[in-house]
């Protein structure tokens, strides 16, 4: 009686419109409380809800809501030939354009067996690494602002936008580029662009230098996260963790290392894979990731320097379109043009997996053809989409002030999630 | 109907595509298993489970089993414990109502062994409206995408823990990525005055 009468009194302390939901559960005692935390939240990256159910400050069960986002890209892919679709994977994960591009690609080229040029390949490597930079830059920065270190989010920010004028240089678009096609890439870099390119690579090791100065040896840093959010290799299988979380989980499995695709076998880096799994050792991987991007990076451009001229889009006819060129003075080259932005190609029955490890992890595209010029079924796996099943198995008993840094560490992006 | 449509807020392609009929002319090439040595299919032989798979394909350099749906669950956990299997990578589900296939979806469970650095397919093909079992037990992976695929085929899993819609809203009516589900159409919402804009 007593205690219902001090529960009344207390929900009459909350302004009119904010209700919260309160429970007893008379054998333990114990007075939980339920909180939505979202949709519209600003460090749930997007538009995640979440239903908290606490004790006091602490976490007893978390239930993410996801859909918000939802867009029905694989439906609207189904319906687009093979060509248009393309344009929908930069939609997806709207951080990681490139990396869904080349998956994408690598899906469709094996259904219509076509080989692509070398220096598409290594073009390719270069801007899938930059997206990976790019990404990690946004990463970085507001993972810090949710922690509460909020100027190395103004200083990231610097450095992605420096990546999206390199793609605006290079295609006009800043993000939705769709510059990786099947086949190869859509064109040639402009004149200036790999200066433009050099240009960020001799700034970034003294960037790295700065945020790690920022926020490696902070320690606010440290006791925000050392020991958050443990998640040990067994769990992170057990959700279907992929790419930088799991590796900071102890499981030494990278795609660009274990399955080479675009020719990444050709270039030395190393993967950085964690020990202890928490907040910071995900901080770790991922810094490291940056400097080893970095390294690729140039690798890539003095490959890419190596071949000027060299084409960078398959000439096979099928699914390349005629030099501009040719249209002017072939009437063959114009309607073949015409049909192949039109109708498009048909690849022969079959199915096709494109998987690249992007910046959150292993990306999929699993393609069915059922002969058409449309995809019959595709298949998104976004990495993120697993990675968020972790979330609840990584809050279970924390405090409410780290579930933020929780789903800052674990990088996920809502477009991906949802698609 | 037309008042139907109208205030659905149909144009005529959204119309076009809803009655648009699919043509069953597609023939799946049946796999065979004959001189496949694989080990997964080995160690499901000596488990004695070698007749519940039933298909083989190589989907572009990955092998693809299909397996009957009541042994789905032991083939997993043959392949997770036994063949080394470790990671889900995705699971996802195909409805196959433009093909003359028998069944009508497939449940797809993409594996993908960390040691060994390669992949496996195992699917199910399911009649309409037949309930798969849940691998939640053998990949607690799977708990999200089996109620992708309950929300987005409408294929029941027996066995799951929390089968529920995840992306659509809980009071949605059908599921969106089956074939016969048109693109475009559904009801817009604040729709009262559509009739008076119309015969502005």
């Amino acid at each position: 009686m007593q205690s219902s009468d001090l529960m009344s009194e207390r929900s009459t302390t909350f302004p009119a419109g904010i209700e919260v939901e309160r429970h007893h559960d008379s054998e333990s005692g114990a007075d939980t409380m339920t909180i939505n935390m979202g949709p519209s939240h600003p460090s749930t990256h997007g538009v995640l809800r979440l239903v908290l159910e606490l004790d006091g400050e602490n976490v007893v069960r978390c239930t993410p809501h996801i859909g918000y986002l939802h867009t029905g890209i694989e439906k609207t892919m189904e319906n687009l030939s093979y060509y248009k679709a393309l344009v929908l994977t930069d939609r997806e994960d709207y951080l990681s354009n490139l990396c869904n591009n080349l998956a994408y690609s690598l899906a469709v080229e094996q259904l219509v067996d076509v080989v692509i040029p070398e220096k598409s390949q290594v073009l390719r490597v270069l801007l899938n690494e930059l997206e990976r930079i790019a990404s990690h830059m946004l990463w970085l920065g507001t993972h810090a602002l949710d922690i509460g270190a909020m100027s190395v989010f103004f200083y990231t920010w610097q450095d992605r936008d420096l990546i999206l004028e390199i793609k605006e240089h290079m295609s006009g678009v800043r993000t939705k580029t769709s510059w990786i096609c099947p086949g190869g890439l859509r064109g040639d870099m402009p004149s200036g662009w790999y200066e433009r390119v050099e240009s960020f690579l001799n700034q970034f090791p003294k960037r790295m230098e700065m945020y790690e100065g920022l926020l490696s040896n902070n320690p606010i840093w440290l006791e925000r996260t050392r020991g958050v959010g443990v998640l040990t290799p067994q769990d992170a299988l057990d959700a279907g963790l992929t790419g930088p979380s799991l590796r900071a989980s102890g499981v030494a499995w990278d795609l660009r290392k274990s399955n080479p695709y675009s020719g990444y076998e050709q270039y030395e880096f190393d993967i950085a894979v964690g020990q202890y799994g928490d907040v910071l050792d995900r901080y770790r991987v991922r810094m490291e990731e940056l400097r080893q991007s970095y390294e690729i990076c140039r690798q890539a451009m003095k490959r890419a320097l190596a071949m000027p001229g060299a084409p960078v889009r398959t000439n096979d006819r099928k699914i390349a379109p005629p030099p501009k060129a040719e249209l002017d003075t072939s009437m063959e080259a114009l309607i073949h043009h015409f049909k192949l932005f039109t109708e498009g190609y048909h690849p022969p029955v079959g199915e096709a997996l494109g998987v690249v490890e992007g910046p959150r992890g292993e990306k999929a595209y699993y393609v069915i053809s059922d002969g058409s010029n449309r995809p019959y079924r595709v298949r998104i796996k976004g990495p993120s989409f697993y990675n968020l099943q972790a979330l609840p198995k990584m809050c279970e008993g924390r405090l409410v002030a780290d579930v933020v840094a929780m789903i800052g560490s674990i990088d996920i992006v809502l477009g991906d999630i949802d698609r | 109907m037309v008042d139907a449509d109208v205030r659905l807020g149909l144009s005529g392609s959204d119309l076009a595509i809803r009655n648009k009929t699919f043509h069953s002319a597609l023939t799946m090439t049946p796999g065979t298993l004959e001189g496949i040595s694989h080990r997964f299919l080995r160690v499901v032989a000596e488990h004695g489970l070698q007749e519940s798979v039933v298909d083989f394909q190589d989907c572009n350099g990955i092998p693809s089993f299909t397996v009957n749906a009541d042994a789905v669950e032991a083939c997993l956990r043959i392949a997770k414990e036994n063949n080394g299997y470790d990671l889900l990578s995705d699971c996802f589900g195909v409805d196959r109502l433009g093909f003359s296939t028998p069944h009508r979806f497939e449940v797809v469970y993409s594996l993908y062994s960390i040691a060994h650095a390669d992949r496996i397919i195992v699917r199910v093909a399911l009649l309409l409206d037949e309930p798969c079992p849940s691998a939640a037990d053998v990949y607690p992976a799977t708990v999200w995408p089996e109620r992708e695929i309950y929300d987005m085929f409408g294929v029941e899993f027996t066995g799951h823990p929390d089968l529920r819609r995840i992306l659509m809203p809980d009071d949605w009516v059908g599921h969106p990525l089956r074939k016969d589900f048109p693109l475009g159409g559904e009801e817009v919402e604040f729709s009262h005055n559509v009739r008076e804009q119309e015969s502005k």
